[in-house]
């Protein structure tokens, strides 16, 4: 079963999201901010992450950046971003950091299935 | 000493004199050569050697009138300064180098004028040279002791005579240095300077050797004197006519420091900077005071000494040489050589300016230096000054060759102010009256002089020359009221005083009837008006003087190069050009350009023949008065429209620079509202984002658990209402910022108000352990909005929840008044708010970066609608911040007397 860390500061978001990966056979991790995020990434090694970008604390650019970073992790880990920014230059900047796609909140939960099966059958 | 042995020391005394003046040549910018107290002290060149020797002289003969020739400068000193600063700046506009000059470009450039006070000045100037002279020759004769050698009978062998060469040596070199006259020379006067400073010393010295050395003291010397002399007669004014008399000496000194051409030229020609006027203002009245400390102590010494028979002129020598301190005469020696050399080389300087640009140039060589095929006029124009200035060291010479040596240093000092007094009416009354003419100047001058010739010189002479007595005794033709020291009967007067009374009088009756009577032209008008107004003039400067003609730029570009040489022609026509934004195309020379060259031209050859030069290539037309006045009007309005223009440009920098921060700020506001609607943007689509994919999930999920759906359902509900809170706060803010919302004011109790704000809370800080307080003493009534101040209250507290540290948070409410207002603190103990912050908190759309809590549950306005709120109270709200204590929000409200 393939692992996914799923990061958002909204508990409401994070339910409906939990559910539908889970029904989906997804193994799902919650973190509720970019801190926890990091720290959750290094123990589990997920195969993809989700990741919001406005959070308090540490944000998701700078997750973004943690991750490309890191020996393993830019090897085995990748990241589909969701967020409510709307501009450009913010996917633009997503995806120069690393993202392998950007998804505009609010998003169908579907579109977001599709595009996490499409990586992690690319990847394997 | 040896005679030999003497002339050496004079001749290694006159070659550190050119070191000094070659070192400060060299050394023209330097701080020491440019010191303000270097231009005081060289106006100490009115301390001739009259002064030093002179005085001594004439207070043994006569008593303190010596005084006279000191007390006027001193105590006149304040108007002094006051005229002098007139003086200076048309001077220093119009270029000029000389008295001369300066009388007369007042009466429109006129060069008959120019060249009668020019021989003014040499009248009154060269027998002066010759008395300096003199006394050199006879000071020189009595500290030399041998009797051996050269014997000072003939020209050639007279050491004197050498003497003289050296200084016209000395004056034509570091005199004519510039070209332009009026330009100043740092040789020159600093050495004049120095040797200010070393008469003074010496005569100090001698001073106080006689009182306290050969005398026991002021007192011991007037014990003696009382004793031994005629003190009554030696230490008092001498009743009315006495006084009458000291008048007119005061006066007459008072003068005499404008009008002397070495006063002139050291004064105002040689003058740079207005620091020295400050500093003269007192050091050149305390030199004389200090000169004339001790003059009556050796003089009752000297007669006690040595007895009423010897002249007493020389007391500073013999009195030392009587009691066989050599070493001491040859310094009093030494100290009025000083006084001569720098009365006669600055004397020279001047005469020899005011003879080649007022006298030589106009009349004889203006012609040959126009027509002349060689371009460059430098040479020769220097080289009449040099002639000038040996021509009139000789002919002092010369004259002092023919003096009877029983004549008094005093007198010969006197006739040379009374003549050059002459030039008084014209000089001071033209720069304050504007109708005064040239030919009422020069009607005066000849009138005055003659009168000092008749009243003074001719008896003078008669009786010290020819030693006759007829003329003054008995009058003109045997007629009593044509008596030269009496005339028409005034007998309260010395002669010399008497003198001066009549020459001044009819001098300036004549100026002022003539002017009165027949107008100048256009020109003198206008150089008058130049002269009265003067800060009109500075200000106007080539605008000031109105010219109407026809002239070609390169004409008079041909005599400006002829005159100054090529490269600063070439200067001049560039300063003038950026000055004025002057098209170099133009072929016309206008007014201004013709006024600038004739400037240049003054300092060169002089006013008059600066005129001609412009006059010989410029067809002037004549202008009339009415015109002139109307000009000169316009130009001041063209000065007054282009300073309302410069005042209107100054505000409209002014303006741009306010619509610059005014657009910056605009653009700050653009930022925050962009990171706003960004904020609104996000707030607005977090909840719909959990509506939809809530919705989404349960309209897939068919075999969802029914208490996973109701959750689901209770999210969506609770977003919704985040949807709706977020709405009601833009609306809110936008009602209040346009003024369209109104309090429901109510008379009630502010305590209640914030006990709901922090019971609605409640809930949520005891989830998170947050302890919240509220101390108040008593309850605070006033009139206020309930709802409104309650969602101020709410604000506040929900905004500190936000920053204090779950389970240590604390949150005290406080609520005092007084007799003016009310006064409510929320103080937390959170992170604080950043120094740089604290203004823009309550900006609409700001959101602090250092929450802690997850999300704003506002969304950036909340502070600002309470800053709305609490200002449609007519209160204020601010923060204060200790970044190690928390925050604290500072509320007050006024107090209302209801």
């Amino acid at each position: 079963m393939k692992k996914i860390l799923l990061v958002d500061d909204e508990p409401n978001i994070i339910m409906a999201v939990e559910y539908t990966l889970r029904k989906n056979n997804y193994e799902v991790f919650i973190a509720r901010d970019g801190e926890e995020a990091i720290a959750l990434a290094e123990k589990l090694r997920p195969n993809l992450v989700i990741l919001d970008i406005m959070m308090p604390k540490v944000d998701g650019y700078e997750v973004l950046e943690y991750l490309s970073d890191h020996d393993t992790l830019k090897n085995t880990t990748q990241t589909v971003i969701i967020s409510a920014k709307q501009k450009e230059s913010d996917v633009d900047k997503a995806i120069e950091l690393g993202a392998k796609a950007y998804i505009k909140k609010p998003f169908s939960m579907k579109k977001l299935l599709n595009t996490i099966s499409e990586l992690i059958i690319q990847k394997s | 000493m040896s005679k030999i042995g003497l002339i050496a020391l004079i001749f290694m005394y006159l070659g550190i004199l050119f070191l000094i003046a070659f070192f400060a040549e060299k050394n023209k910018g330097s701080k020491l050569v440019t010191h303000p107290a270097v231009y005081a002290l060289s106006l100490a060149v009115y301390c001739s050697a009259w002064t030093y020797y002179g005085s001594v002289g004439m207070a043994a003969r006569t008593g303190v009138e010596f005084l006279t020739i000191y007390l006027g400068p001193i105590i006149a000193a304040p108007l002094w300064i006051i005229i002098l600063k007139k003086i200076i700046q048309l001077s220093k506009v119009y270029n000029v180098s000389s008295i001369a000059d300066f009388i007369s470009l007042r009466y429109g450039n006129s060069r008959s004028l120019g060249a009668l006070v020019t021989i003014v000045c040499a009248v009154s100037i060269i027998p002066y040279i010759s008395l300096q002279l003199k006394a050199i020759s006879e000071t020189f004769e009595i500290v030399s002791t041998s009797t051996l050698g050269i014997e000072g009978s003939s020209v050639i062998t007279d050491s004197t005579f050498y003497i003289a060469i050296i200084l016209a040596v000395f004056a034509s070199f570091f005199g004519t240095l510039s070209l332009d006259a009026s330009k100043q020379r740092a040789g020159v006067m600093f050495s004049v300077a120095a040797e200010s400073v070393l008469k003074l010393t010496f005569f100090l010295i001698v001073g106080i050797y006689v009182t306290y050395y050969v005398f026991n003291g002021t007192s011991d010397l007037y014990q003696q004197a009382s004793l031994n002399l005629d003190l009554n007669q030696l230490s008092t004014i001498n009743g009315l006519s006495g006084g009458i008399n000291w008048y007119f000496s005061l006066a007459l000194s008072f003068l005499a420091i404008f009008l002397l051409p070495r006063q002139f030229q050291t004064s105002v020609v040689e003058f740079n900077n207005r620091k020295q006027l400050k500093t003269s203002i007192w050091l050149f009245p305390l030199y004389l005071l200090l000169f004339n400390l001790f003059v009556i102590f050796i003089a009752w010494g000297g007669l006690l000494i040595l007895g009423k028979d010897i002249n007493a002129d020389y007391f500073t020598l013999l009195i030392p040489l009587h009691f066989g301190d050599h070493w001491l005469a040859i310094i009093v020696f030494l100290g009025g050589l000083s006084a001569v050399i720098s009365m006669v080389v600055v004397s020279t300087v001047a005469l020899s300016t005011m003879l080649s640009n007022n006298l030589i140039i106009p009349y004889g060589f203006i012609k040959t230096l126009t027509k002349r095929k060689s371009l460059n006029n430098e040479k020769i124009i220097k080289n009449i000054r040099r002639v000038s200035v040996f021509c009139s060291i000789i002919l002092a010479y010369l004259l002092y060759a023919l003096f009877n040596p029983e004549i008094s240093l005093f007198s010969i000092g006197l006739i040379s102010f009374l003549i050059i007094v002459q030039l008084a009416p014209s000089f001071f009354i033209g720069m304050f009256w504007n109708r005064g003419s040239a030919l009422g100047a020069k009607a005066g001058i000849v009138i005055g002089m003659l009168i000092v010739v008749f009243t003074y010189l001719l008896p003078f002479f008669t009786e010290n020359i020819f030693s006759n007595n007829q003329f003054v005794a008995n009058g003109l033709f045997g007629i009593t009221a044509l008596k030269p020291y009496a005339l028409f009967g005034i007998e309260l007067l010395n002669p010399v005083n008497h003198a001066l009374y009549w020459s001044l009088l009819l001098n300036t009756g004549a100026y002022l009837i003539l002017s009165v009577i027949k107008k100048g032209n256009y020109r003198e008008r206008n150089y008058g008006e130049m002269f009265v107004n003067t800060s009109k003039a500075v200000e106007l400067k080539e605008n000031a003087y109105v010219w109407k003609g026809e002239a070609y730029v390169e004409d008079i570009q041909n005599i400006l190069v002829r005159f100054l040489g090529q490269s600063k022609a070439d200067k001049a026509l560039r300063v003038f050009r950026k000055r004025y934004a002057v098209n170099p195309e133009d072929r016309l020379a206008d007014a201004r350009f013709i006024n600038f060259s004739e400037r240049l031209l003054t300092g060169a050859v002089g006013s008059a023949s600066a005129k001609i030069l412009i006059s010989n290539v410029a067809k002037e037309k004549p202008v009339s008065l009415v015109e002139v006045l109307h000009i000169l009007e316009e130009n001041r309005e063209t000065i007054s429209v282009n300073k309302s223009l410069e005042a209107q440009s100054q505000k409209l920098i002014k303006l741009a620079s306010e619509l610059k921060s005014a657009n910056e700020e605009l653009k700050i506001q653009d930022q925050l509202k962009d990171d706003f609607l960004d904020t609104v943007a996000h707030e607005l689509k977090t909840p719909i984002t959990s509506i939809k994919a809530s919705s989404e999930v349960l309209t897939e999920g068919n075999d969802m658990p029914e208490e996973l759906q109701q959750r689901f359902l209770s999210n969506i509900i609770q977003d919704t209402e985040r949807l709706n809170v977020l709405i009601n706060d833009i609306l809110d803010l936008e009602k209040m910022a346009s003024g369209r919302d109104e309090l429901t004011l109510e008379y009630q109790s502010l305590n209640s108000c914030i006990e709901d704000a922090i019971n609605g809370i409640r809930s949520i800080a005891g989830r998170k352990n947050i302890q919240v307080e509220f101390n108040a003493k008593k309850k605070v009534f006033t009139e206020f909005d309930y709802s409104k101040m309650l969602q101020v209250f709410t604000n506040l507290l929900s905004n500190a929840i936000k920053f204090v540290p779950e389970n240590y948070g604390i949150i005290s409410v406080s609520l005092e008044e007084n007799s003016e207002e009310i006064s409510c603190k929320v103080i937390d103990n959170g992170k604080g708010i950043p120094e740089e912050d604290i203004q823009l908190i309550f900006k609409k759309f700001y959101q602090s970066k250092n929450q802690t809590f997850k999300k704003p549950i506002g969304s950036g306005f909340g502070l600002a609608i309470c800053k709305q709120i609490v200002e449609m109270h007519k209160g204020k709200i601010y923060a204060e911040s200790n970044l190690t204590t928390g925050a604290e929000m500072n509320l007050k409200l006024p107090k209302q007397n209801t």
